[in-house]
């Protein structure tokens, strides 16, 4: 180690290759565990090396399948994979059932794998808010490629973008006509369309509407998304779709600027969210003070304004001159 | 980082060793721990104990369920207790459901499986067993 700090225990025995280590951060981080916070600050210097691929699309398309097929060949191919799956959690009892490992098959002994389910817990937009953070443990891992399989919640499925640096769109037959593929949202993140289950009749068109739909709009910053029909099931057009995928990895390479533009776009999306959480945690501690709760009487009495109240939250707490120190 | 509103879910690990097919009563508890606010990892069938215990490494669980209604449970479950200890898994304590005689019951509570359900315990009883041998969060 160059730096002179030691690292914390937990850090070295993720870099040692601990995997009960790494499963114990990953843990904390879902856990909002302080404890965790100088260990991501040590491992921070030593993650941007995976390729993170993100998997979407709505429910029961194959995702899962799809990424024990990748998963599969990638280690045909000799590179390591995690993965991490998020499935939903229970907006009325907070439980979830996550049952991703069914269809991922792998040989328990091989290190060169790890998975890992995550709860949403609450989050919308197909990924918890801890799942960058448990990409970033697995990318200081070592593990070279890390695929991210969101919760398939269909049409709105699209934090993805905000993690991973090439975004798969899994879609099947018959999910719509071609004006579907028209409407925003999930169907513009896409860097690769994989058309699953290609045994089923009706793929091909779903390819020709999703290949128009590419054809009709100038490509995005340069890219013009694939479109790959394959078949989990029996394997056919896995090859071809990690193809797709690593084509737009090496297109983000071509430029060097284009990659790290893309990074400081998702690194700047990340960094609004932490500020906003830390706003949003001062907020909550300044109306649960009895002594402020004249912001809500004031609400709730419609004597003020919610605006206006929340102006003069954040001038209190936030504005330099009226800054107070914190209990 | 915001503090959490709650205490964190127990994560359990629900996983059917052996060659039986019969799933139902793994789903129905995975059913029934999920809605009293867990995160059940489910594995599902035909795993091998050396499956299970790398899911339950990496799933970081607090608690391992295993069902089995072929018979083999005395072949299997004290395969996965006996790999969990090679892998030095010390503090996830494992319960078992499934057509299991009452002798061998014993025997498996004997060699370390915390509870063992048979036909006709309550999903009541199976939540109340769960969250008081979970392991507690750190």
């Amino acid at each position: 180690m160059t730096g002179g700090a030691r690292l914390p225990a937990a850090a070295r025995a993720l870099l040692s290759g601990d995997r009960r280590a790494l499963a114990r951060l990953m843990t904390q981080v879902e856990n909002h565990d302080p404890a965790v916070l100088p260990v991501l600050r040590a491992l921070y210097p030593k993650t941007g090396r995976a390729h993170v691929i993100g998997l979407a699309g709505p429910l029961g398309v194959g995702k899962s399948s799809v990424v024990n097929a990748l998963l599969a060949h990638l280690r045909k191919l000799g590179t390591t994979v995690a993965v991490v799956a998020v499935d939903p959690s229970s907006p009325f009892s907070g439980g979830s059932v996550l049952g991703d490992r069914i269809r991922l098959e792998r040989d328990p002994g091989d290190a060169g794998v790890f998975i890992r389910s995550m709860a949403s817990r609450g989050r919308a937009g197909g990924v918890s808010a801890a799942t960058r953070e448990v990409v970033r443990l697995l990318d200081a891992a070592g593990f070279s490629v890390i695929l991210v399989e969101t919760v398939g919640s269909g049409q709105v499925d699209i934090e993805i973008r905000d993690i991973a640096s090439t975004s798969v769109v899994v879609l099947v037959p018959h999910l719509g006509d071609e004006v579907q593929t028209l409407k925003a949202g999930l169907f513009e993140i896409a860097d690769v369309f994989c058309v699953n289950k290609a045994d089923l009749a009706g793929a091909d068109l779903a390819a020709r509407d999703l290949s128009e739909l590419v054809g009709l709009g100038a490509p995005r910053d340069g890219w013009r998304p694939a479109v790959v029909v394959a078949s989990a099931r029996d394997g056919t057009g896995i090859s071809e779709l990690w193809t797709a995928i690593a084509a737009h990895e090496k297109f983000l390479d071509a430029d060097p600027k284009r990659r790290a533009a893309a990074e400081r776009t998702r690194l700047a999306t990340e960094l609004v969210e932490l500020v906003r959480e830390r706003y949003t945690e001062s907020a909550r501690e300044e109306l649960s003070e009895a002594s402020r709760s004249h912001w809500l009487d004031d609400v709730a009495a419609r004597r003020t304004d919610p605006r206006t109240a929340a102006d003069g939250i954040f001038e209190r707490q936030h504005a330099p001159k009226a800054r107070r120190r914190r209990p | 980082m915001p503090k959490a509103a709650t205490p964190p879910p127990i994560r359990v690990l629900i996983a059917k060793p052996g060659l039986d097919g019969h799933d139902r009563g793994a789903k129905v508890v995975a059913r029934a721990l999920r809605d009293a606010g867990m995160e059940v990892i489910y594995a599902g069938l035909r795993q091998t104990p050396e499956e299970i215990v790398e899911s339950a490494i990496e799933e970081d669980v607090d608690l391992i369920g295993l069902s089995c209604l072929s018979g083999a449970h005395m072949a299997l479950f004290p395969r996965v207790l006996k790999l969990l200890q090679a892998r030095k898994v010390r503090d996830v304590p494992v319960f078992a459901g499934g057509i299991i005689p009452d002798d061998d019951a014993k025997k498996l509570r004997r060699i370390g499986i915390k509870a063992v359900f048979g036909p006709g315990t309550t999903l009541e009883e199976i939540v109340r067993t769960a969250r008081g041998i979970a392991r507690r969060p750190a």
